[in-house]
């Protein structure tokens, strides 16, 4: 640590305080005089000190922190880069599986700690990345662009909304409704794949809008545009979350185990059920681009005269990679069903395609940790930015423009797993 | 002997312009067999159309004495004739061991649970392509840049790796569009070599577009000429080399 280091952090934590003390450090007051300055409260002041602190210890530290991700002198460009690589299942097993058994962990106990409100938007997010990472699927790495998926969405909804008022029971409805949507994907895409680029967007655009448009008008089956309500939520092997049993399950979860009840139980088991989902979502998908179908994905949208020249054929690949898609997105819409315990046509418009689209290309094509991290903050920001009222969607419109002049491959682009001939030993 | 691929009065026209008229070739088990011409004479458009990225006006294509005329590309493919391009057409970000595996496509085992669960069928499978493609990469010399992406070879390289690319799907028939285009001397020398050794290792039938006159006259059973999408003469190399018509077609009138 040297003097510059010292003299560096005095003048960016002055520097902090100026900028900083206008917004945070004062307030003003109507006075009989006038307008007054004065100092602001103790908490927004108490903001204010931890902040300069921050920026002081950040600044002192910075070298000894950053200096040892910095590359080699010798290396020809200069600046501070990261080199630090999250461990990969090719690379390294082992820290791989270490890592995975952390985030799982870390997110089981999680929503045990924070209020019932974030478990609930955290719940939200996980939809949405569960539809970011199949809308991935087939834009990322199929490079079809769709623009109904939101149809999919809603045809998993509603197929759980309709089979749970058969009696059926939750998890029985998830691989149905999941299936019926990738037959819809599959129906879809058979007629419309061999169209390309902006006119296959053009006609899933159309899709989308057709599946919203039937379940407004389908009255005696969708209940048109008053929806379905009542949906019976998901239980735990056939106990329910409710304080009594009426979605007919045979015990309620607190009478079985004998504590009190608690509403809060039945977002977090909706939570970690969303969770387990999504585990589940990633693991399929990883598998999937391992597999010779994903190396002929990627092949598919590198070069499609090529791929036939080799006998690969496009139009079972794409399907493939259009039907599993859907697949993902019945599966987000049956959970959405069960967690809203209400459905309408409202909540399957164009915008909902678009916010997956945006997902997806903000995290970056085809990157699987990107979708994740976009997902969270697509959902996220617009909760916590609810204070600018009317002014949220122009901040959230401004943040897509510049995230795309700044970084138009994505937060986290693609890093797809090379398959990589191990050294003969 | 019978013809491997027979060809009669192929013909492709593209609205009124007659691209190819009343083509006949044929290919007969382990021959090289070359087609030339002028620039535009129509010969990578009769390519197209054996493999199935055209549909041709008229004519008659068999494979094996199968009628193959009017079917998808890579319904043909998968019959046994694969093709290379005129510009290299690698999947460029993908690595060049990932080039030759997704070639294999069919013959791996494409069961979506045995890959979700990685059954032992599945991974020998996997490595069962793995070995196959290494063992052309080091035919075509390519073995210390399996793990490199494609597009960051060299040109040269790169139109080895498109040849090895077609051969790991087993073909009987590979079908060469302009392969020395954009080669150095020593380069097309190589080339030379390893279609020879296709044909004599492999058992495979070459179907050869080149521009290259030493190579085409040095490494050809066969020649078809073509002109202006007629067939023009068709020998030996030696009968092609001096017919007046050909040097006529390539010279011009004097």
């Amino acid at each position: 640590m040297s003097s510059s280091a010292l003299k560096n952090a005095l003048i960016s934590s002055i520097t902090f305080l100026i900028l900083a003390g206008w917004m945070l450090g004062v307030r003003m007051e109507a006075s009989s005089q006038g307008i007054q300055l004065s100092l602001a409260s103790a908490k927004s002041l108490q903001w204010l000190y931890i902040g300069v602190a921050a920026v002081f210890f950040s600044q002192l530290f910075h070298q000894a922190i950053f200096g040892r991700f910095k590359k080699k002198p010798g290396d020809a460009s200069s600046g501070f880069k990261l080199s630090f690589k999250l461990p990969t299942m090719e690379s390294n097993p082992k820290g791989f599986r270490l890592m995975v058994s952390f985030v799982l962990a870390a997110l089981i106990i999680w929503p045990f700690l924070v209020t019932r409100g974030s478990v609930d938007l955290a719940t939200l997010a996980l939809i949405y990345i569960m539809l970011g990472l199949g809308l991935n699927v087939v834009v990322g790495l199929a490079g079809l662009l769709d623009l109904g998926y939101v149809g999919f969405y809603a045809v998993g909804a509603y197929s759980y909304a309709l089979l749970s008022e058969q009696g059926l029971g939750f998890w029985t409805c998830l691989p149905i409704a999941g299936g019926l949507a990738a037959l819809f994907g599959l129906i879809l895409g058979f007629p419309v794949l061999r169209l390309r680029g902006d006119y296959l967007a053009i006609v899933t655009l159309g899709f989308g809008e057709i599946i919203r448009l039937l379940l407004n008008n389908l009255t005696h089956l969708t209940g048109g545009p008053n929806g379905i309500s009542g949906i019976a939520k998901p239980t735990f092997f056939g106990l329910e979350f409710n304080r009594k049993v009426k979605d007919g399950g045979w015990d309620t979860m607190h009478n079985f185990f004998g504590y009190d009840y608690s509403s809060t139980h039945k977002v977090i088991f909706l939570y970690l059920m969303a969770v387990l989902l999504v585990a589940i979502t990633l693991f399929v998908i990883n598998r999937l681009l391992r597999m010779p179908i994903g190396r002929a994905w990627e092949a598919l949208r590198e070069d499609e005269i090529a791929c036939r020249s080799l006998g690969l054929n496009p139009t079972v690949i794409k399907l493939s990679a259009f039907t599993i898609g859907a697949g993902f997105a019945g599966f987000a819409g049956s959970f959405f069903a069960a967690r809203q315990g209400f459905i309408s046509p409202e909540s399957f418009t164009f915008i909902e395609s678009a916010i997956i689209l945006a997902i997806v290309v903000l995290g970056g094509m085809g990157s699987q940790l990107g979708v994740v991290f976009a997902a969270i903050i697509m959902t996220v920001l617009p909760e916590l930015a609810r204070e600018f009222n009317e002014y949220r969607m122009l901040m959230f419109g401004l943040m897509m423009v510049f995230m795309m002049i700044w970084r138009p491959q994505g937060l986290l682009p693609m890093n797809r797993p090379h398959l990589e001939l191990k050294e003969a030993s | 002997m019978s013809a491997l691929l027979k060809v009669d009065n192929l013909t492709m026209r593209f609205g009124g312009l007659l691209a190819v008229n009343n083509v006949a070739l044929e290919l007969h088990p382990g021959e090289i067999v070359s087609i030339i011409g002028p620039n535009g004479a129509g010969k990578t458009t009769v390519f197209n159309c054996l493999t199935g990225f055209y549909r041709p006006t008229s004519g008659e294509i068999h494979f094996n004495g199968e009628a193959i005329q009017g079917m998808k590309g890579h319904q043909i493919a998968r019959k046994g004739i694969v093709r290379t391009f005129q510009h290299v057409r690698l999947f460029k970000d993908m690595t060049v061991i990932e080039n030759l595996l997704v070639a294999q496509h069919r013959h791996l085992n494409n069961n979506f649970i045995a890959g979700l669960l990685k059954t032992p069928a599945f991974r020998r499978s996997e490595q069962d392509a793995m070995q196959r493609a290494l063992s052309w990469l080091e035919k075509v010399g390519l073995a210390e840049f399996a793990n490199r992406s494609a597009g960051n070879l060299a040109y040269g390289q790169q139109r080895r790796l498109e040849i090895a690319r077609c051969m790991v799907t087993q073909p009987q028939i590979l079908m060469l569009d302009e392969p020395a285009a954009g080669l150095n001397p020593k380069e097309t020398d190589d080339l030379d070599n390893l279609i020879e050794d296709l044909r004599s290792k492999e058992n495979v039938s070459v179907l050869l577009i080149e521009h290259d006159m030493k190579l085409v006259m040095g490494i050809s059973d066969r020649i078809y000429v073509v002109n202006q999408g007629c067939p023009l003469a068709n020998g030996k190399p030696a009968e092609i080399k001096d017919n007046p018509d050909v040097i006529k077609a390539y010279l011009g009138e004097f």
